[in-house]
């Protein structure tokens, strides 16, 4: 079985957001793979212990972002691929576009991604791809079996459950509770410098169109500080009344 | 110059770290009351082959440096000193000198199920009148045939109640001084050899300390580590090692009590701030990180010396020492930060302080620490 992973370098869960003119500071941040593409990695590694096959690890991103695919090595992925984005712009619609022209160049029997990305959270560009590639797409899932040709698959419809039965290949994401990531091991990881990784750019792909982004980014900001909230004494009638004229003239939500 | 770690240190360091956080800190505290030892952690930390982490892959090990070695073991001390000395000790005293001067035959036998995990690594050297003075030892190996008969005893040896065999000194020819020690690979189950683990130690709860007992036990030739004769070079060989490590707990207790003690200082809020507003407390951590940050240079050095394939001794010594004394006043602080509640076992900085101790002791006092690099600077 052939299975591509897509994951995404992002930002150490616990680090704090430093804005500098304007931009995320990436000044001393610690980076991880994102923890949703990290039960990606880890499903993949299970369907190929089950079934035999290669795992391939594609991202896109900065050069940083080799750390990201190497750690799925050592984990044990086979191999890994990354589209050095030399700094353009890029939105989900763009690395969808990217990462299509990468695997539609390869063999695949399924493509397994993150449900979102902890940084934008967008989850866009699973389903973007799969639109790309025209293969059906399964979001959010929680439970994967593959037999023969198809696949039986449970997914997290806002706290219910769905069964889905589809054929391969199919492009799923992942969402917490799939399963528990492994650590890598040590011979894992000693293992990993000698698996191969392809370095691509954007301009050595056959893509289909144009990929620059089709939207952009106005203006970064921290959520505003936390302030202290008010209680309300008085009589129900005077707090009632208080409230109405607060919610309207202060917080203008009515 | 290079300070940055390689891809595959930085790796192991996150799985390490991960590791150490989820599997190993949640019970460092009731393992520290109890004493019991951290047997399952080490079956985990088996299953992701780390108990090998240095030796050859022939071997059952990974074929790591010695600088990812210092990193496991800070890493593992910076949430539980025991499970750090532990491991420190199973691959440093109990590894190491088979792997240094072990036959390829007593590689195979000894250091693969070793590497393996399969049981922990330890090391026969202290004896109740030989500490520092190593010289001093009084067990004694009798030749009788193909076989050697040994008897005495020895103190503070770590791990000995989970391995199932250990290198052990004993003197082979008591007329030739430091070079009448041999050292003797002699498997624990052993007929009149005994383990008795019942000290009351100060810290380091969890991790086991015993005393070997030899009562006319009998090991074949072929189970001399080496060269006969050669036990005492060889064990100062192993505790240059052996230093690098106990240099590395240091820096990693000192971490964590450093981290507890930063935290702390940010939320308690005295007079009206927090602590960590006042130069007084500001100053104490601004020491702490400085001679934390030193000292893991230093253990680095070293570390990076062994690999290089140089001498190291001096720099080991010198990173062991100063770690140890720097993680014993980092610990201390830590404690006066936390003012009364740092007294207290739920804040834990005082278990850090307890197993802090031990690193100026064990594997070379600070006195001898002190010795080892006056003799190599020159002094006569």
């Amino acid at each position: 079985m052939n299975i591509i992973v897509c994951l995404k370098q992002t930002f150490d869960t616990e680090e704090k957001i430093v804005l500098e003119s304007g931009k995320i500071s990436e000044d001393g941040v610690e980076f991880i793979i994102n923890p949703y593409d990290e039960y990606a990695v880890e499903e993949a590694i299970k369907l190929r212990d089950e079934h035999g096959g290669e795992i391939t690890v594609v991202t896109v991103g900065p050069e940083r972002a080799e750390s990201a695919l190497r750690t799925a090595l050592a984990m044990g992925a086979d191999k890994a691929v990354i589209v050095d984005d030399q700094g353009l712009e890029l939105d989900e619609y763009s690395v969808a576009k990217i990462l299509a022209a990468v695997i539609k160049e390869r063999e695949y029997d399924i493509i397994l991604g993150g449900n979102m990305a902890v940084d934008n959270g967008s989850g866009q560009v699973g389903p973007r791809l799969a639109e790309e590639l025209g293969i059906p797409q399964v979001t959010t899932i929680t439970k994967l079996d593959i037999d023969g040709g198809k696949a039986t698959i449970e997914r997290d419809v806002e706290g219910d459950m769905e069964v889905i039965e589809v054929s391969l290949p199919v492009l799923v994401t992942a969402q917490q509770g799939l399963n528990e990531p492994r650590y890598p091991s040590l011979p894992g990881i000693m293992k990993a410098k000698k698996k191969p990784m392809e370095r691509l750019t954007v301009d050595d792909l056959n893509i289909d169109g144009d990929v620059s982004a089709k939207t952009s980014v106005t203006e970064t900001f921290l959520p505003p500080k936390k302030e202290a909230g008010r209680v309300l004494n008085g009589d129900i009638q005077d707090q009632v009344k208080e409230l109405v004229a607060l919610l309207r003239n202060e917080a203008k939500v009515i | 110059m290079e300070f940055n770690l390689t891809e595959e240190q930085r790796m192991i360091k996150n799985v390490i770290r991960d590791f150490a956080e989820g599997e190993v800190e949640s019970g460092a505290d009731e393992r520290d009351k109890t004493g019991e030892f951290p047997l399952e952690v080490f079956k985990k930390m088996a299953k992701l082959d780390l108990m090998g982490l240095p030796f050859p892959e022939e071997y059952g090990g990974a074929g790591a440096d010695t600088i990812s070695f210092a990193i496991v073991v800070e890493e593992l001390s910076r949430v539980c000193a025991s499970t750090g000395i532990t491991y420190s000790a199973h691959i440093s005293l109990g590894g190491a000198p088979i792997n240094m001067f072990g036959t390829h035959e007593q590689k195979q036998k000894y250091l693969t199920p070793l590497a393996r995990g399969e049981y922990l690594g330890a090391f026969g050297l202290t004896e109740p009148q030989a500490g520092s003075d190593a010289g001093g030892t009084r067990t004694i190996a009798v030749r009788d045939g193909d076989e050697w008969v040994l008897n005495g005893s020895k103190c503070y040896i770590t791990n000995a109640s989970y391995a199932k065999a250990l290198a052990l000194t004993a003197v082979t020819d008591k007329s030739k001084g430091t070079s009448g020690i041999t050292a003797f690979i002699v498997p624990t189950d052993a007929k009149g050899f005994s383990v008795v683990a019942d000290y009351e130690k100060m810290g380091l709860h969890a991790s086991n300390t015993t005393q070997l007992f030899l009562e006319d036990v009998r090991v074949p030739h072929e189970n001399i580590l080496g060269v006969e004769g050669n036990g005492f070079k060889q064990f100062l060989a192993v505790l240059d090692g052996g230093r690098i490590g106990i240099g590395a707990m240091a820096v990693g207790i000192a971490q964590g009590a450093y981290e507890k003690a930063l935290a702390y200082a940010k939320e308690r809020v005295q007079f009206g701030q927090t602590l960590s507003k006042f130069q007084a407390i500001q100053f104490k951590l601004a020491d702490m990180a400085m001679n934390i940050e030193l000292a893991r240079n230093m253990v680095y050095k070293a570390a990076w010396l062994k690999d290089q394939g140089r001498k190291f001794t001096k720099e080991a010594a010198m990173a062991k020492l100063f770690a140890s004394e720097m993680c014993m006043r980092v610990c201390d602080q830590a404690i006066q930060i936390h003012g009364g509640n740092g007294y207290m076992r739920e804040y834990k900085v005082e278990r850090f302080f307890r197993d802090a101790k031990l690193l100026e002791i064990g594997e070379g006092t600070s006195e001898v620490l002190r010795m080892v690099i006056s003799r190599e600077i020159g002094c006569r």
